[in-house]
């Protein structure tokens, strides 16, 4: 299995001088099978390098799974030159919006309006198919296995788990380790933090023995408190994370949009000294747009 | 009557998405919302307190779309699942469609019948906690409490006129309410209560008990049992009205179970003063 990161920045792209180590674009994560077929995780503005790179590969077949409908996570999508072109076949799954009662049509049809983009979606050109991804309900793509888990955002974010040949990654997406609504001492806070718990194991047992664990550490602890409910993790969770469900990789992204790449460096660097135990067990990278591991 | 036509089933799930909530949780909604620090919690009381909202909102997370481990029962569950913020917003949708006129047709009294949900349903709450043992949740008695009416708000809303008719027959041959429905509309509210949420797809424990509420109650089920008695506390105290002034004693094996008869209970539960102060806030509206 290989993986490349075409956009690691999270909320918005932020191209500059402070950035251009680890890259300004946004979420955007390419897969390929040990057979080389494709499989792309989230279109956030990483997606337009990507295209420009399987131009050379038409026709192609590409499985694109959206972890969540926020901007950083579709904006590149409508910018997949694939989809114009006659005789590419892609699939776009994501869950279903209890909200507006749409499925993943609705991703495409709201960003490709006369007001926003030039183009509708009713035109293009490739063979586009719409499917609703259901947590825990696993799905084949390419001979991989792609199971989404539920996990926790402001909106519905599934994260996916890609078994393929006996390896295995999983990508978050946006997620914030559950919390308690209720203080200690109220009526409701007991039967809330066993339903956190039980939610919190669900979790564990899907990623459970994952290779390769690609999540959302868009803040520092020292940050965090005053984000609580934005629905972003910390460096220090997802290392939490990444040991309990025994990953050899973490890798960590949605780097925050305003922090240059010494200050990434910088707070990364604090978070190992303070999980310096965890670094035998567990390899620990900052995700940077246009790295790749093959394993 | 154990069946509910299909063409009777169709026609109400279908309305039921355009219902209206409940004028003081809409109300508390917009407020609520209009703040982006809201606290979690306070949106939950909300919605936990209006049936409309309450059983919309299981509606949609026990749908087909999701695939959750287990079905989902209450409001908490749901935040647990989907995020404050999606809650949030399906709250606002549900509030967007506007509010239960408080007079109707059928002359049901929408805040009166609130007053009655919400009371069986604290009181379920407290009879599970004080004598249900350790296999049945207490969320789940209060969720039974809150919806075993459902049916009749369901009536009054899109069967007016042959509700308004169960509503006198009842009155004038003093029967139960559920009897004259049977007569007049072919279903009662408990059968049709209970084929929405079958539809629905939520949980069997709760679809049994919200058909079975006017049957005979075995006293090994408890959620069942707490309902049962709680409904009868409701209207023994005269906390709201639901159209049935039918007070019926516990039967010999509840007697046995809640150590007492009705009176007994109603001393066990001790003071009920602040659950019905803040039952008659919430259904007052406005």
């Amino acid at each position: 299995m290989k993986i490349k990161f075409w956009g690691v920045r999270g909320s918005l792209p932020s191209p500059g001088p402070s950035t251009v180590r680890y890259g300004g674009n946004t979420t955007c994560i390419e897969v390929r099978t040990d057979n080389n077929d494709l499989i792309i995780l989230d279109g956030g503005t990483g997606i337009f390098a990507l295209a420009q790179t399987l131009l050379r590969e038409m026709p192609i077949s590409a499985h694109i799974f959206n972890t969540h409908s926020h901007w950083d996570h579709i904006q590149g999508l409508p910018f997949f030159i694939p989809i114009f072109i006659p005789g590419n076949k892609i699939k776009l799954y994501s869950s279903f919006d209890p909200v507006s009662g749409e499925g993943p049509e609705r991703i495409m049809n709201v960003q490709m309006q006369y007001s926003y983009f030039p183009v509708r979606e009713a035109e293009m050109k490739s063979r586009i198919e719409y499917l609703v991804a259901m947590p825990n309900e696993s799905m084949e793509a390419h001979g991989a296995t792609v199971t989404p888990v539920l996990l926790n955002h402001p909106v519905i974010n599934l994260g996916y788990r890609i078994d393929c040949n006996g390896k295995s990654a999983f990508f978050t997406g946006d997620h914030e380790p559950h919390t308690n609504i209720y203080d200690p001492g109220d009526d409701g806070y007991a039967e809330y933090q066993s339903l956190i718990e039980e939610q919190r194991q669900s979790i564990v047992d899907a990623l459970r023995g994952v290779d390769v664990l690609i999540a959302d550490c868009a803040y520092t602890k020292e940050e965090y408190p005053a984000k609580k409910g934005w629905g972003h993790g910390t460096f220090d969770t997802s290392i939490e994370l990444a040991l309990a469900v025994g990953a050899r990789v973490l890798y960590c992204t949605h780097h925050e949009p305003t922090r240059s790449d010494d200050d990434l460096e910088k707070v990364f660097a604090e978070a190992l000294a303070r999980h310096a135990d965890a670094v035998d067990k567990l390899d620990i990278r900052l995700a940077r747009e246009g790295d790749e591991i093959v394993f | 009557m154990t069946e509910v036509p299909t063409e009777l089933t169709r026609k109400l799930s279908a309305a039921v998405e355009k219902m209206p909530a409940f004028p003081k949780s809409v109300q508390r909604i917009l407020e609520i919302t209009r703040d982006i620090n809201c606290q979690p919690k306070e949106l939950v009381s909300v919605i936990e307190k209006d049936p409309v909202m309450t059983m919309k909102l299981l509606r949609i997370l026990n749908s087909a779309y999701y695939n959750f481990p287990k079905q989902i029962t209450s409001v908490n569950q749901s935040v647990v699942y989907l995020g404050l913020n999606t809650v949030k917003n399906m709250a606002l949708s549900f509030a967007a469609i506007g509010v239960l006129p408080p007079h109707n047709t059928a002359g049901f009294e929408v805040q009166r019948y609130l007053m009655h949900s919400l009371t069986t349903a604290s009181i379920a709450r407290m009879l599970c906690q004080k004598f249900g043992g350790d296999d049945t949740d207490p969320a789940d008695c209060y969720i039974a409490g809150l919806l075993h009416d459902f049916g009749k708000i369901v009536f009054a809303q899109f069967m007016p006129e042959e509700f308004q008719r169960a509503l006198a027959q009842s009155h004038e041959r003093g029967t139960s309410l559920h009897l004259a429905e049977q007569n007049v509309i072919g279903a009662d509210h408990s059968l049709v209560g209970a084929m929405l949420v079958e539809k629905w797809q939520f949980p069997k424990l709760l679809t049994d008990t919200i058909r079975n509420h006017h049957g005979n109650i075995p006293a090994d089920d408890v959620l069942l049992s707490c309902l049962f008695a709680a409904n009868q506390v409701s209207k023994r105290l005269k906390l709201g009205d639901s159209g049935n002034h039918f007070v019926e004693e516990l039967p010999p094996a509840l007697m046995e179970y809640f150590g007492g008869d009705l009176d007994d209970v109603i001393v066990r539960l001790g003071d009920l003063t602040r659950m019905v102060d803040e039952a008659q806030v919430f259904a007052r509206g406005g």
